[in-house]
């Protein structure tokens, strides 16, 4: 099969901190040691690797290293790593939203990507207005959006509204909308960040449904960031995995999907990853987060977690189902309980439980991992699921000030 | 390993491209977004208020009262002996044109880092979009110039004597393409020297109302007789234009070839040196925005 895209050597250099006078000396050197002497960039031998979490001496990283693979025409690859591993840098390199440092992408055909739904999006324009607009920001000329039009329409389903200004659509509306626009892109290559974690469950599986007809039925060729495993396993064959900016692994999906787990001593769905649980209770499903994948991501703004437990039970009473939180190390930061608002449980036969727990306002980015028990306190454990569950919160990031960054996935308590 | 057919690459993104390297076709190929944009600049400015468009005709208007009683009635400023309100007028429609659009293309990259952040299309268009949907805001004032013309020559108003309208006229179109160029060059480059040091941005508001007192919009070229004071007026590229539509509209001023001829290549000299720059920030301009 014919190669599609080419990844030579791609690197990025990164500086940290604030731009100030600081970054104009550097910018004096740099220039005179280009311009003048005729010699390499200094700065760009003394970069580090890409770890968030530990203090580096350099002012500079490479959040990207030697990227260096090939995608086949018409395969389907997902992209997986932690929060920080050069995943969405590497996806704007390859969207020219900002030039790589050193090395070469080469691909063939017309590359559209949709870092984000909606872009150029203006609030006081209609539906219809708006479709042409962010259209033809992704590239399409009018004459296409035009012959498109009641397909997207149709696709986002926001006939209604259409003729309304885009102000007055509800948050999954404007997504509708914006991903309906997106779908109707028809590249060649297309490259999709993490945008269908947003919108409701039944327009997300019409965002997978479409994603896999345009690899499947059109031979397109679609790189696909995600932290949703199941929808990486689901659309993708090949897998590739980040880490501090480098290729560690690239494989079958499956293969990648494992191995990324593996790194966290996780299985792929929460469900697999329950150990020990007691023969009168048989779990189903368990999703928090929204997803049965082990791995999710939280985002700040969120405010709230979805919990929800699915199985069959022989005669339980007075049980609770209690969730701890730990960091990284697992140390035990916060927990949440069913009982606490609505009392001991009574599960007998099949039974489905599900809250909504409240987040706190400010989170730091990092990870928390999850336990999940159900228990008849002070007497018996019918479920024990030690850090069945990894959440990477998209928080906010401690940059400058003399603290060092909060360990990761520590809450940050606002000041009353 | 075998080598791929190299001719079959469509793109190629690298660190460098080559300083003159301007990907014009593509510019080309991205007109649609270019007058969406211009559509939109234009149908979202007057969005829930109730004058609407009527606006531009207040500013103006409200500017030359102004105008004529600060520097016609109190410091007593030469109009080469027109109507203040036509003299006026005639200034401000150019140098209002002028200085939207440079302030407004200024800030190409501060204000659009939203977008640009998210998905790639020529980075020029946004400011190419921007000077054209300004043109018709110049076109109402110019509307209403010629509605205050007409009223002049209908009622042979006192002072009507004086305006001599002429064949030079018929370079309007020109002064305006000249007027769009000097603003977009200075203003992309501007907008590429502020995307990581900004201090720059903060002198551009004081050095454009310097500006505009360089430039012949509310005293006629001709009352300057300091031979350096003259010197550093026919530098000034914008001095050319003003004076030329002066004279062809009113009949008074100073045409001079020349000088229009040093506007014009200042124009397409800052424009090429504008391009150059502008395109070889937008590559990385992200990273420091």
């Amino acid at each position: 099969m014919a190669t599609a895209i080419e990844f030579n050597n791609i690197s990025k250099i990164y500086r940290l901190g604030l731009v100030g006078t600081g970054t104009l000396a550097h910018d004096l050197k740099r220039w005179w040691t280009i311009n003048v002497q005729g010699k390499e960039d200094p700065y760009l031998t003394i970069g580090e690797t890409n770890d968030r979490s530990t203090k580096g001496e350099s002012e500079y990283v490479w959040a990207l290293r030697d990227i260096d693979f090939k995608v086949e025409q018409g395969d389907v690859v997902g992209i997986i790593g932690k929060n920080g591993a050069g995943k969405s840098t590497l996806l704007k390199i390859l969207s020219k939203v900002t030039a790589p440092t050193t090395g070469t992408i080469r691909a063939k055909g017309r590359i559209g990507s949709l870092l984000e739904v909606g872009t150029g999006f203006h609030p006081e324009m209609t539906g219809r207005e708006n479709i042409y607009m962010n259209g033809a920001i992704l590239g399409m000329t009018k004459a296409e959006i035009t012959k498109k039009l009641d397909e997207i329409v149709d696709f986002s389903g926001c006939e209604r509204y259409i003729d309304t200004p885009v102000k007055r659509y509800s948050s999954g509306m404007m997504v509708r909308l914006g991903f309906a626009v997106a779908a109707h892109l028809d590249p060649e290559i297309l490259v999709v960040d993490e945008v269908l974690a947003v919108g409701d469950a039944e327009f997300q599986k019409k965002a997978i449904g479409k994603m896999q007809d345009v690899s499947r039925g059109e031979g397109r060729t679609v790189l696909f960031v995600s932290h949703n495993m199941a929808a990486v396993r689901n659309l993708c064959h090949t897998g590739i995995i980040l880490q501090n900016g480098s290729v560690v692994f690239s494989g079958t999906a499956d293969k990648a999907i494992e191995n990324y787990l593996k790194s966290d001593n996780l299985k792929e769905n929460i469900t697999d990853n329950i150990k020990q649980s007691h023969p009168r209770l048989n779990i189903k499903n368990i999703k928090i987060n929204g997803t049965s994948s082990s791995i999710s991501t939280l985002n700040p703004t969120q405010g709230h977690l979805d919990i929800m437990i699915e199985g069959d039970a022989e005669k339980i009473s007075n049980a609770d189902a209690t969730l701890i939180f730990r960091n990284n190390d697992g140390a035990a930061l916060a927990r949440f309980s069913f009982s606490d608002k609505r009392g001991l449980l009574n599960l007998d036969g099949h039974f489905c439980l599900s809250a909504k727990m409240r987040l706190p306002e400010n989170m730091h980015a990092g990870r928390l991992k999850v336990d999940i028990a159900i228990h008849q306190p002070n007497v018996e454990f019918y479920l024990v699921a030690r850090e069945c569950c990894v959440l990477d919160i998209e928080g906010y990031i401690p940059t400058t000030g003399q603290l060092q960054p909060l360990s990761s996935g520590l809450l940050s308590l606002a000041e009353e | 390993m075998d080598k791929p057919n190299n001719q079959d690459w469509t793109t190629v993104i690298q660190p460098r491209e080559g300083l003159l390297h301007v990907d014009f076709k593509e510019l080309w190929r991205y007109r649609d977004l270019c007058m969406l944009f211009v559509r939109r600049n234009i149908t979202t400015q007057f969005k829930q208020t109730i004058l609407g468009p009527l606006w531009y005709l207040i500013q103006p208007t409200m500017t030359v009262i102004m105008y004529m009683v600060v520097f016609g009635g109190i410091a007593q400023i030469s109009t080469d002996g027109l109507p203040q309100p036509l003299f006026y007028l005639s200034g401000i429609c150019l140098w209002q044109y002028f200085n939207d659009c440079l302030t407004k293309t200024s800030s190409t990259f501060t204000a659009n880092a939203g977008i640009f952040g998210k998905v790639y299309f020529p980075r020029m268009i946004v400011p190419i979009s921007t000077v054209i949907s300004n043109l018709l805001r110049f076109a109402i004032q110019l509307g209403l110039f010629l509605i205050v013309y007409a009223v002049y020559m209908i009622f042979g108003l006192q002072g009507y004597e004086h305006v001599h309208t002429n064949w030079y006229v018929m370079l309007l179109p020109l002064l305006v393409v000249m007027l769009a160029g000097l603003a977009l060059g200075f203003g992309i480059l501007f907008s590429s020297m502020t995307t990581k040091y900004r201090d720059m941005s903060l002198l551009l508001d004081y050095f454009v109302r310097l500006w505009m007192y360089a430039t012949p919009v509310i005293y006629p070229l001709s009352t300057i007789t300091n031979a350096k004071l003259r010197l550093v007026m026919s530098l000034n590229p914008l001095t050319g234009i003003v004076e030329a539509f002066k004279y062809g509209m009113l009949g008074a001023g100073e045409f001079s070839w020349w000088m229009l001829g040093y506007s014009f290549a200042f124009m397409v000299v800052l424009l090429g040196v504008g391009v150059v720059i502008f395109n070889r920030v937008q590559r990385t301009f992200m990273d420091t925005v």
